[in-house]
């Protein structure tokens, strides 16, 4: 090893231009990791909803039949949909709360500004009070509430109980007490006549 | 322990191997005449059952899924249809779903003995950390695997236990939600996800068994540890393991066997839950969801915080800070035998650990919230507080000179008159 052999080892190589060898070796290195970022993309997309989960887009209601002081389920996109037809006493329970008395202030309606306040008015159905559509799905960690059928306990609220972890909700579907930090999601959805609702 | 090799091929083929790919080289000096401490007590004998049952669960999951259909619609009777169709489909799966239980057991058991003869300390700090990686990935596994029975247990673990991700829309609006959805490749836990999990179910007792292949090597750089603690010093503290360790291991293991095969086939269902025999119904949420026995203290662990932010780190913390046992650990004594405040401690926490499983399994009101928050706190204070300052201002017991004395009694031990040494002074590293 008496005479290293400048001609293949970088080492001993004179300083001639390095400015040259680093452009090569910074641009050869930028391009296979962007390059393997590109090839890793698919990979990580593939997981994402497919096009024929984003198809099941929207679902048509007929909400006629529902008695006051009734509630239905409908399945929206795999999730079940809260559909009651609340009593004048629940809405006026549910406008009487001060929106300083909620856990989350915040609307939560797809139809809505994303700050729009948790108001009963914002969170029942436009001209149809008595109507509260949600996603019947506990904010905490994604159990169903209890509160649809007849004889469920409602809990202290009058609204959903979820039998998880114990979470409340009132009769706008707004957590009053247990972990979860939400209230119920409002989906996007039009009124198409007087009895009819299309969801998504 | 890095010694020298003995092993003398004597036949032509064996040199013709040996001058290749020497494995049966390997096999010689690794697993036949490794020195081995010669006063490991039964509880060593989990490294080798644990082996046992991860090959007990890859045959038997092997087999299951050439008749299992990982759809939606499908799965729940396919089950059905292996328990009561398909030829020994019953004893498959209740070998796998014992088994899976039988594995937890024993890797619990394995891990707790570790942490008792302080077998994380220096040198063995990587052994431990590979030893930890294994039983998140463990975890990991028994979580899909019980989801593929798609029972409504199967699918409300799921559902909640995929929508602890969405606490991180607390720290990145959106973000939670986002990740949830990539998980379930749709806007709920249904047929995608179940496929996926069927997937990665199928692909990481794979990955456990590579990691298993480096534990085995990291353990076999420093050697065993053993009930003293105390490191190996001459040959005549070492006896090679076969056939002395060969036999007590398998001992061990026809015993754990026939704790396996009396639940196997007296009580095959005595660990799981009933509602898992229900069909998955996303439409009704049991009233009473809870997770196998193996998970229930880190279960406990999430519903004692009020935040579900919180509780999700509390949950995976709880299990993370295994990590950092060998630096959280301040005493140079390896075994708690010879710590006799620590000791008080340790049996604190395996109580504690028992009582969080039983919190677990209780609705999370009244007195079992306010006990899961104490155990919870116990839990980490454990791990923060006790193995620091213990360590500290502890004055352990006199260790034996050396493994061959703490056998043989004093008279045959080579430094009988060894003054006790504090806390804190290293012990002598092993010249063997």
């Amino acid at each position: 090893m008496a005479n290293p052999d400048s001609s293949t080892d970088p080492s001993v190589l004179p300083e001639d231009d390095p400015t040259r060898r680093d452009v090569i070796l910074v641009g050869a290195g930028a391009f296979a990791v962007i390059g393997g970022a590109a090839v890793l993309w698919p990979l990580l997309d593939q997981m994402n909803p497919d096009a024929s989960a984003l198809s099941m887009a929207s679902t048509s209601v007929d909400v006629g039949h529902i008695e006051e002081g009734q509630a239905i389920t409908v399945m929206w996109r795999g999730k079940p949909i809260f559909i009651r037809h609340r009593t004048k006493k629940e809405v006026e329970e549910a406008d009487a709360v001060k929106l300083s008395d909620l856990v989350d202030p915040i609307a939560r309606n797809a139809n809505l500004p994303e700050d729009a306040p948790a108001t009963d008015a914002n969170r029942a159905a436009p001209e149809k009070l008595p109507w509260l559509i949600m996603i019947g799905i506990c904010t905490h960690l994604g159990c169903i509430p209890k509160g649809q059928a007849v004889g469920d306990y409602k809990g202290e609220y009058g609204g959903w109980f979820c039998p998880c972890h114990g979470s409340q909700y009132d009769t706008a579907g707004r957590i009053r007490k247990g972990p979860a930090p939400q209230n119920m999601y409002i989906p996007p959805y039009k009124l198409t006549s007087d009895t009819k609702i299309k969801i998504g | 322990m890095a010694h020298p090799s003995s092993y003398k091929p004597s036949t032509g083929i064996e040199k013709w191997i040996d001058a290749r790919l020497p494995i049966p080289r390997l096999m010689h000096d690794q697993f036949m005449v490794f020195p081995t401490p010669r006063n490991l007590n039964y509880w060593w004998t989990f490294g080798g059952i644990l082996t046992f049952m991860l090959a007990i669960q890859i045959v038997t999951g092997i087999v299951l899924a050439m008749h299992y259909v990982p759809t939606a619609d499908g799965a729940f009777d396919s089950v059905e249809k292996i328990m009561r169709d398909v030829n020994w489909g019953w004893l498959l799966r209740y070998s796998h779903a014992v088994g899976a239980s039988m594995f937890f057991l024993a890797a619990y058991i394995h891990t707790f003995r570790g942490l008792y003869y302080g077998s994380y300390k220096a040198p063995r700090e990587i052994l431990w950390i590979l030893g930890v990686l294994i039983l998140l990935l463990m975890i990991a596994t028994a979580f899909m695997g019980y989801s593929l029975v798609w029972g409504q247990m199967s699918f409300w673990a799921v559902t909640v236990i995929t929508n602890l991700f969405s606490s991180l829309d607390a720290v990145i609006p959106g973000l939670g939600t986002t990740l949830v959805q990539w998980i379930w490749g749709g806007f709920s836990v249904g047929g995608p996800t179940l496929n996926r999990l069927f997937a990665l179910h199928y692909l990481l007792p794979f990955v456990i068994a590579g990691v298993v292949i480096l534990h085995v090597w990291a353990l076999h750089m420093p050697g065993n540890n053993n009930p003293t603690g105390v490191d190996v010093k001459s040959p005549k503290d070492t006896i090679p393991f076969h056939p002395y360790y060969t036999i007590k291991d398998g001992f061990a293991l026809v015993m754990f066997l026939i704790l396996f095969a009396f639940l196997l086939f007296y009580a095959p269902n005595y660990l799981g839950h009933p509602d898992n025999y229900i069909p998955a119904n996303p439409l009704q949420t049991p009233p009473h969801i809870v997770p196998e026995w193996y998970f229930l203290p880190f279960y406990a662990i999430l519903r004692a915080i009020p935040n579900k932010l919180f509780g999700v780190i509390a949950l995976i913390s709880a299990i993370s800070i295994l990590f950092f046992v060998p630096w959280l650990d301040t005493s140079r004594i390896r075994s708690t035998t010879y710590r006799p405040i620590y000791k008080w401690f340790f049996w604190l926490f395996a109580i504690t650990c028992l009582a969080l499983g039983y919190l677990g399994s209780q609705a999370p009101e009244g007195w079992y919230l306010f006990f899961g928050r104490v155990f919870t706190f116990y839990y980490f204070a454990f791990f923060l507080l006790v193995m620091p300052i213990v360590g500290l201002i502890e004055r352990p017991k006199k260790l034996p000179g050396s493994i061959t004395q703490s056998v043989l009694g004093s008279s045959e031990g080579p430094q009988a008159a060894e003054a006790p040494r504090p806390a804190r002074e290293p012990v002598p590293e092993g010249v063997a």
